[in-house]
């Protein structure tokens, strides 16, 4: 049970709006992420990615169900107070707007050595601006960049700098939110390229969230398909983009646009129908590792 | 008549604290009626620019320096604000980006396109203005017309915002229409609606279409014609199927390579080096060149004209000069077509 390294366990979470009226952003999700592995969440937008990315990060508190990061259970707040440095350390997220997610006022220098400076640690490379100036150059950029403020950066250089920050905790766990939808297509493939390094030479663990099931295909290990809150397909990927199960899978896999215009004219694109979305089945097991939200009595 | 929007040696400069930008250089194109356009390209190499200038919707600062916007014969380069106002819509029309900022939050979806309809025809009956407007929302694939007809722009999901966004610009029956990255901000499935919507209402009424978008990918499925941007200029043209399976511009090598469906099973997708250059102050030579690992000594000095390939395939690119030494496309040359 080691190699597993995070655990979500019917995992749940419900907005309120206003006062009767509540909207299940996750319903029951349960999946494990193993050491090194990376595991991309796809799904269309309100989904429920980014909410289960947020619970696994401790941003919001789940309504219901358990996280468990290496064992502990980060939603007990006596153990999670217990651990918050260690926690708060290892685990680190990349946002999807790098124009919010970094502070307007403070230089890439700051802005990179933050988190070493909050949890008191003595940089390996003498000072905070080295280390700065390291974790930049690991990212592909040259200390000039250092004394910039984001704003004259480009959304990729941005992007870059949200990255370099979160590895600059050398984090075990890295939780990719969206990281790439706003970028260009050139752009996108250096920062694919980046966080595939990461993972392969640091071996950092990786929860890779997306639209793009392209970049999903090449990038990650394993895949889940979320749908309206639901987790309805889970497989490695290669086994996902073979065999897809779930009609909404089938539905997404055929919305890929593919580079090629005489078959992307003759390929006929599939409609999923909300109405014969069923939420009451369960995960089950129809090839080692893959597993379809399908009802029980269909067996 | 044959085309029905020519563009001629257009070229925009905007002003700015640090110098002029050249945003746009030297472009020449030719929409022929009832066809797709697509114009791909990083982000500031001009697209959105070529579309607002094309509209006349240039920001203040931005000029029209040289060059010529011909639409149906006539030449509208130096038409003025109000002249123009009559052609939009009517004969030109543009989708916007962003869905969300682009209607206006505090009127109905329905009047909003009921807005775009009175503008060209004032003395029209309110109920023939509703029965148009619920004709358009049919149209762009809004069900149910009548009940959503009263809804705001906060009820409606991205993909419905874009097709109301759709409608809007349809009402005036444009020949035709420019869409500025229409898909960007929407999901996979909602995007791919989208684009069979594009291609359904160009077969439809026949209208011709610009598309704008940065992943050739998302072109594939509805262009006719690609045109590949860079730095402001068109580096390449053709059809779909020459510019997809026969590229020979080294900048569309690497806008394909990087798209991870060419590259399964590679080790690391390929990238393009470096950025793209800022416009200020443009290189004197290919602006391509310190990115392209094929650039010749002549790049650096000489901008390459437009080789003609086929009758409808031009690049811009010296590689294709017969005095260029032979350099094997990392696409594998020509793909089965």
């Amino acid at each position: 049970m080691s190699d597993i390294l995070l655990d979500v366990q019917h995992l749940s979470h419900v907005f309120k709006l206003g006062k009767h009226a509540v909207i299940k952003a996750v319903d029951d999700v349960s999946f494990q992420l193993k050491k090194g592995e990376i595991f991309g969440l796809v799904g269309e937008s309100g989904s429920g990615k980014s909410t289960v990315a947020r619970c696994i990060m401790n941003i919001y508190k789940p309504t219901a169900g358990k996280i468990l990061y290496t064992g502990l259970d980060i939603c007990d707040r006596l153990e999670f107070r217990k651990y918050h440095k260690m926690l708060e350390a290892n685990r680190q997220i990349i946002f999807q707007d790098s124009t919010s997610s970094l502070n307007q006022r403070m230089t890439v220098a700051d802005i990179i050595a933050e988190p070493m400076h909050i949890h008191h640690i003595k940089p390996p490379r003498g000072s905070l601006r080295a280390e700065a100036e390291f974790q930049l150059s690991y990212v592909g950029m040259d200390s000039s960049y250092l004394d910039k403020y984001p704003t004259e950066l480009s959304g990729g250089q941005r992007q870059r700098v949200a990255i370099a920050r979160a590895l600059s905790m050398e984090p075990e766990l890295l939780v990719a939110d969206e990281p790439i939808a706003s970028l260009d297509v050139s752009i996108q493939a250096q920062i694919i390229n980046l966080l595939r390094h990461c993972n392969r030479e640091h071996g950092c663990s990786m929860l890779f969230i997306a639209h793009d099931l392209s970049m999903v295909e090449y990038l990650c290990d394993r895949v889940g398909v979320m749908y309206h809150g639901k987790l309805v397909e889970i497989a490695p990927t290669a086994e996902l983009y073979a065999n897809p199960q779930h009609p909404y899978t089938k539905t997404l896999l055929s919305a890929i646009p593919i580079p090629d215009p005489i078959a992307e004219r003759n390929r006929k694109r599939m409609d999923f129908d909300e109405i014969t979305f069923d939420r009451d089945g369960v995960l089950t097991e129809i090839a080692p590792g893959h597993f379809v939200l399908r009802k029980e009595d269909l067996e | 008549m044959d085309e029905l929007l020519k563009i001629e040696n257009l070229s925009v400069g905007i002003k700015s604290p640090a110098g002029k930008v050249q945003a746009v250089r030297d472009v020449s194109l030719e929409l022929h009626p009832g066809e797709v356009l697509a114009i791909v390209g990083e982000s500031g190499c001009g697209k959105s620019m070529l579309c607002k200038t094309i509209m006349k919707l240039l920001p203040k600062s931005a000029k029209i320096e040289s060059g010529k916007i011909i639409a149906n014969g006539v030449d509208i380069t130096n038409y003025s604000d109000k002249d123009m106002r009559r052609l939009r819509g009517k004969l030109f029309s543009m989708i916007f980006q962003d869905p969300m900022t682009a209607l206006n939050p505090t009127i109905p979806i329905g009047k909003q396109i009921a807005e775009a309809i009175l503008v060209h025809e004032p003395k029209l009956p309110k109920e023939e203005v509703y029965n148009r407007v619920i004709a358009l929302m049919e149209l762009v694939g809004i069900q149910q017309p009548h009940e959503r007809y009263k809804l705001y722009p906060y009820n409606f999901s991205g993909g419905m915002r874009q097709r109301s966004m759709m409608a809007i610009a349809l009402a005036a029956n444009p020949k035709v229409l420019l869409a500025d990255e229409p898909t960007t901000a929407l999901d996979v499935t909602i995007q791919a609606q989208i684009l069979d919507l594009l291609k359904e209402i160009q077969t439809k009424l026949g209208t011709a279409t610009i598309l704008v978008s940065h992943d050739l990918g998302v072109v594939a499925r509805c262009a006719d014609r690609v045109a590949i941007m860079y730095a402001g200029k068109i580096v390449e043209i053709g059809t779909a199927e020459e510019v997809y399976y026969d590229p020979r511009h080294p900048y569309t090598w690497g806008l394909m390579q990087s798209l991870p469906a060419l590259n399964k099973g590679a080790k690391e997708l390929k990238t393009i080096p470096g950025m793209p250059p800022t416009l200020i102050d443009p290189p004197v030579g290919d602006a391509f060149a310190c990115r392209n690992e094929y650039a010749l000594e002549i790049d650096y000095h000489e901008q390459p004209p437009m080789f003609k390939i086929t009758d409808t395939h031009y690049a811009a690119t010296w590689l294709l000069d017969p005095r260029a030494p032979k350099v094997e496309s990392p696409m594998g040359g020509k793909r089965n077509v």
